[in-house]
């Protein structure tokens, strides 16, 4: 069960993700998460959204440079210590993570954490056989995070 | 295989020959100029004084602050009413030089681009596209006719319109383009935002490169990506325009045909004559231009003389790519570095994509470097990591060559300014910042 993660390239400026994310407001396009990493001069915009193949059609009809990219969304319990089972199994099975963030789906039960990892089949299979739900596309798609069901 | 056998494959003795009698003739001619009339007088010297090429050295150079100075018609050497043309050079530093031409001075240039492309292998009815600007720049009509002449379908579309160059390049089966280097790398981003492939979707087979420097690894960028053979040329506009040096089907350097100019290659420092195969700077006098001969223009272009015969069989000597111009060159904590080193780096290394630039800035009284390098949508993973990767290859590979480390800058594909006309390299912020 794959998710993807839309991978925008962006010079570190003003305006850049003003442009990205007023693209993805006109198509009605959901943000489930986002970080950025910057290297100085230039960075790379991660994003986690509800319709990820459109939004990628999106953005590059705009001609920017983008990618969607295979990655592992996996359900943690939001307390302390989980997320600490989760990485001492990555740990444990040697799997290297890339990159890595989260975000709160109900507070106090549960949270959605999303790896790039190198080894993406066999990763799926250890989290699976721990026990671990990981979400597809279309699970993460309809998972409403905690301010929507609860406001 | 020669549009003109028995000039291009002349024995040198010969050529030396008519170089003496055209260059007579010549002096003659250019003596009944403002200009030139009033040089000789001061320097006491009569046309009777130059019988041969080895007089060439009593002559002293012509520079285009001359040609700025008696602006507009002051080396122009036959009657108001003989000239039929008017070309100006771009301009861009300081006033912009013109040129005239008589009747039979457009014959013989057309003639030059003719006897040029017919070598590249343009024959009687290739479609050829002139992509160049139809203007004062000779690029534009200086192709044209000598397309024309041989005998091929000419569609004289102009400078850019990205979308419609391609679209003529599908409905009339182009095979062949005359196109500025950068703007054909450019245009491959279009050629892929419409889905379309050239190797596929065109008929294309020779590209005619020209009117702006550019490397070997560019040249082959654009043979790849377009599927044809490309050739360089060089001309200027006070030696006519194009034609004044062209490639042959060796891609070995360009034949300069010393029927219609005197090649020397001095350094631009002492301005003393070089031995053949060494570089330095450029020096041509026009042969057979009646209405406004030049004699021994200083071109500020950098090459050298490449010793030794074409397998082609034209015995007019090559020169090689030119390197750049003597005013291109940056001098960066006390290092020469040409512009075109850079290009020639970048373009070797896989992820750069088709536009750089340089910007150079001065802080606290020390020079800084700054190339902004435009990255191939292709080569995107997503990863950051990927992307610092590839900027240290780009400092490694810079460093090695130029000996300062340049600070460089990976910016998206397209966001640099683009280019239809020659394109601009170089911002250099430090005066102002002194």
């Amino acid at each position: 069960m794959i998710s993807y993660q839309m991978s925008i390239f962006a010079e570190n400026k003003p305006g850049r993700l003003a442009k990205i994310t007023s693209i993805l407001g006109r198509e009605k396009i959901n943000i489930r998460a986002i970080t950025i990493s910057t290297s100085d001069v230039f960075g790379v915009v991660n994003m986690i959204v509800d319709r990820p193949q459109e939004a990628f059609k999106a953005i590059e009809k705009e001609g920017m440079t983008v990618k969607l990219k295979e990655v592992i969304a996996v359900i943690i319990d939001d307390k302390p210590g989980g997320l600490d089972s989760l990485v001492q199994l990555l740990l444990r099975e040697k799997v290297n993570v890339e990159n890595a963030y989260g975000f709160v789906l109900e507070s106090w039960k549960n949270a959605v954490f999303v790896i790039d990892v190198d080894q993406i089949e066999r990763t799926q299979s250890i989290l699976e056989k721990a026990g671990f739900r990981v979400l597809d596309a279309e699970a993460l798609a309809s998972a409403e995070p905690f301010h929507y069901m609860n406001y | 295989m020669y549009w003109n056998r028995e000039a291009e494959t002349m024995p040198m003795e010969r050529v030396r020959k008519l170089q003496d009698t055209l260059l007579r003739d010549t002096v003659a001619q250019a003596a009944g100029s403002h200009f030139y009339g009033e040089r000789f007088a001061a320097l006491g010297l009569t046309p009777a004084d130059i019988r041969s090429v080895d007089d060439l050295s009593k002559i002293p150079f012509t520079t285009k602050d001359d040609l700025r100075e008696d602006w507009p018609y002051g080396f122009v050497a036959v009657p108001r009413e003989e000239l039929v043309r008017m070309h100006s050079s771009s301009g861009t530093t300081g006033r912009a030089t013109v040129i005239f031409h008589t009747a039979d001075d457009l014959d013989a240039w057309t003639d030059l681009l003719a006897r040029s492309m017919y070598m590249a292998g343009m024959r009687k009815g290739d479609v050829f596209q002139n992509m160049m600007t139809y203007s004062l720049f000779t690029g534009g009509l200086g192709f044209h006719y000598g397309a024309e002449r041989v005998g091929a379908l000419v569609i004289p579309v102009g400078a850019g319109n990205s979308k419609r160059q391609i679209q003529l390049m599908s409905d009339f089966g182009t095979t062949a383009m005359h196109i500025i280097p950068s703007y054909a790398l450019h245009l491959s981003s279009v050629f892929e935002e419409m889905g379309l492939d050239p190797r596929r979707d065109t008929a294309l087979k020779l590209a005619f490169l020209g009117a702006e420097p550019h490397s070997e690894e560019t040249r082959r960028r654009v043979e790849d990506y377009y599927g044809v053979k490309a050739f360089n040329s060089y001309g200027l506009s006070e030696m006519n325009g194009p034609g004044v040096s062209f490639e042959c089907s060796c891609q070995c350097g360009m034949h300069i045909w010393e029927d219609n100019f005197i090649v020397e290659v001095i350094d631009p420092k002492t301005m003393e004559p070089l031995d053949e195969g060494e570089e330095g700077e450029l020096v041509l006098t026009t042969l057979k231009r009646r209405g406004m001969p030049i004699l021994r223009y200083r071109t500020k272009d950098l090459t050298r003389i490449i010793p030794g015969d074409c397998p082609c069989g034209r015995t007019h000597r090559r020169i090689e790519r030119i390197k750049g111009r003597t005013d291109d060159m940056m001098i960066i904590k006390g290092v020469n570095i040409f512009p075109i080193q850079i290009e020639k780096r970048l373009m070797d290394i896989p992820g750069v994509g088709s536009n750089f630039q340089i910007i150079l800035e001065r802080k606290d009284y020390n020079d800084h470097m700054i190339v902004k390098v435009e990255v191939q949508r292709e080569i995107f993973t997503g990863n950051l990591k990927q992307l610092e990767d590839l900027r240290r290859k780009i400092i490694e590979e810079l460093k090695s060559d130029i000996l300062i480390t340049p600070k460089v800058e990976l910016v998206e594909p397209n966001s640099l300014p683009k280019t239809e006309g020659k394109a601009v390299r170089v911002i250099d912020n430090r005066e102002r910042q002194q």
